[in-house]
């Protein structure tokens, strides 16, 4: 059992990487990689976040949207998949919020050091991401928790990484045209080509 | 040669500033500095610490090569000879051995002169195609950026070719090296500032875009219409058994890409860049003993399904791209962990990620290529990790 756990959290982490193999996220991926510290706060967050989200929809999935998840309120035909996406896209804007609160109230250094990241993850498409994918595999509670922990982790580190390579880059002599955004297309598109080690390994 | 400095320097006017030639002065700076040594010095204070510059560091590497040039064409042409003594009846395929039977040698495995001259025919070309292509590129972008031509070229030109199996498409060489020149490190504003292993990366461009020729699945020996799996991929299928024995794979008569088989010879080169100083002692060592100790872990677990799990270390050595891979590409200056204690980090995980690639992703025969690319772009953040963990440890140090 733990093996599976296990397997599972090192596919979402590395095999299924969120930016680098399934690109999403990608606007803050290139937006907040200009700095490694300020990477790892995103990181930090996103982790934080993801972990929370994504066992928070698999609940409201499995005992409200599913089709004859109601049975209980004898409604045993009602099938709300429908309103998934919108229900995702709330819940993840309104745990953010309450989250962003209580940082701010009860851990205010965690609050300051994530700063404006926070409230920029409720866009972030990776999240709505993990959520998504949680529900098309069909995963349980706990594996939505390692799932989401692990997906946060893989996203953290492609982030992290990228920033480091943007600082050392500001030693490079990038022709005028590709300064600035199109370089770093260029760079993920490289790292995305070395992360295709771990694509095909069987766990 | 007086001539020659002579004519050099009777040209040198019209590539000056204001001459016919002023845009194409990268292209003579490279010509007249390959030729002899630049008479330029520096014009401010000066801070040498070593004689050795770019580019001697540079044709060391070229010079620590050459063992593994060497056993690349005597072991293309002898796998090429060997597999065709082994049919029946054999018409030559291919303008090589058309050329190689009209010269009026024949197919014979036993002879040097026959394997050296039939290697060569197919590993010239391929030379001449990356050096002609990846040069056009370099110049290209030397003249309309006006930055020197680096030596780092012909590092690269040499590496490409020996990490590409010998029966490519020449079409499918410019290619590659056009895709590991310029987005590998033209883009980046030359040598010295890409990420990525530029030969690397125009040979991973091309694994992903022409699985067919170059993945390593079928042995490439030049020969039409042979197929038959390579070493790695003989252990990996428990209904197979290696048909090669550890000697032979150490020395190098294995089917493999060109420069990659010869253990023995890379070790030669090994020993120059490390005597010389110029290739780190550190990486090669950590990789290393990552290979060993990833190997080792899979030979304790063992699996009776996967027979690679009971591969050990000695035979990872010589199979595959490891040896070249941890000698000439992991430890190129540019791409490596810059840090003395990153270094290990470094070479460590390339050494595990090469292991278990091997082992258990049933994707890929061979994993070095992408084990260091990977590691490539890990080794910024890890430097900066090693940095700031001195820096605290230095401050912790002085707290009054």
């Amino acid at each position: 059992m733990l093996e599976h756990y296990l397997s599972l959290f090192v596919k979402s982490i590395f095999i299924e990487n969120m930016a680098l193999a399934f690109f999403l996220g990608m606007c803050t991926f290139m937006a907040v990689s200009k700095k490694v510290d300020t990477a790892i706060g995103l990181g930090i967050a996103v982790v934080f976040v993801q972990a929370i989200t994504v066992p928070a929809n698999n609940l409201i999935y499995q005992h409200v949207l599913r089709e004859g998840a109601l049975s209980w309120a004898g409604l045993e035909s009602v099938d709300l998949t429908f309103l998934g996406l919108i229900t995702y896209i709330g819940v993840i804007a309104a745990i953010v919020q309450i989250l962003e609160m209580t940082l701010d109230k009860y851990v205010p250094s965690l609050y300051n050091s994530l700063g404006i990241f926070l409230p920029l993850i409720t866009v972030n498409c990776a999240i709505l991401g993990g959520s998504l994918f949680m529900v098309e595999r069909d995963y349980n509670l706990a594996e939505s928790v390692v799932y989401g922990f692990g997906s946060g982790m893989g996203w953290a580190l492609a982030i992290v990484a990228l920033a480091g390579i943007r600082e050392k880059m500001r030693y490079s002599n990038v022709p005028a045209g590709l300064r600035g955004l199109g370089i770093t297309f260029i760079i993920a598109g490289l790292m995305a080509i070395a992360f295709m080690l771990f694509s095909g390994i069987q766990l | 040669m007086k001539f020659l400095r002579n004519f050099l320097d009777n040209q040198e006017k019209h590539f000056k500033e204001g001459g016919k030639l002023e845009q194409l002065f990268p292209l003579y700076e490279a010509i007249d500095t390959f030729l002899y040594t630049s008479g330029e010095v520096t014009y401010k204070a000066s801070h040498v610490r070593d004689g050795l510059d770019l580019k001697r560091m540079m044709l060391m590497v070229i010079y620590a090569l050459i063992p593994t040039i060497i056993m690349a064409l005597y072991n293309t042409g002898y796998q090429a000879n060997l597999a065709i003594s082994g049919l029946s009846s054999y018409e030559p395929s291919g303008w090589q051995q058309h050329f190689f039977s009209w010269m009026g040698l024949s197919f014979d495995a036993s002879s040097i002169l026959s394997n050296m001259v039939l290697g060569a025919l197919y590993f010239l070309p391929v030379y001449l195609v990356t050096v002609a292509v990846g040069g056009l590129w370099e110049v290209l972008f030397a003249v309309v950026r006006k930055h020197e031509i680096n030596e780092g070229f012909f590092v690269t030109s040499m590496l490409f070719p020996l990490i590409l199996p010998p029966d490519i498409p020449y079409w499918q060489v410019a290619l590659g090296v056009s895709f590991g020149v310029v987005i590998g490190k033209e883009v980046f504003g030359g040598v010295g500032m890409n990420i990525l292993n530029p030969a690397l990366t125009g040979r991973a461009f091309l694994f992903f875009a022409y699985p067919a020729q170059i993945s390593g699945d079928k042995v490439w020996i030049a020969v039409d219409g042979l197929s038959q799996a390579t070493p790695l991929a003989q252990l990996a299928d428990s209904a197979m058994h290696l048909s090669y024995s550890w000697w032979d794979a150490f020395i190098g008569l294995i089917p493999g890409s060109m420069g990659e088989t010869s253990t023995l010879a890379i070790l030669i080169g090994a020993l120059i860049l490390i005597v010389t100083g110029i290739g780190s002692w550190r990486i090669m060592f950590s990789v290393l003993v990552g290979m060993i100790v990833m190997s080792l872990t899979f030979n304790w677990m063992g699996s009776s399904t996967n027979p690679m799990f009971a591969v050990t270390p000695i035979w990872h050595l010589v199979l595959g791209g490891f040896a070249f891979g941890t000698v000439f590409m992991a430890t190129d200056p540019v791409t490596a962990a810059i840090t003395e204690k990153g270094k290990y980090y470094y070479g460590f995980f390339i050494g595990i990620l090469v292991v278990l690639v091997r082992v258990v992703n049933p994707a890929f025969p061979e994993g070095m290529m992408l084990a260091i690319l990977l590691m490539n772009v890990f080794a910024p953040i890890i430097d900066r990790f090693v940095i700031k963990s001195n820096i605290k440890r230095r401050l912790a140090r002085n707290v009054q």
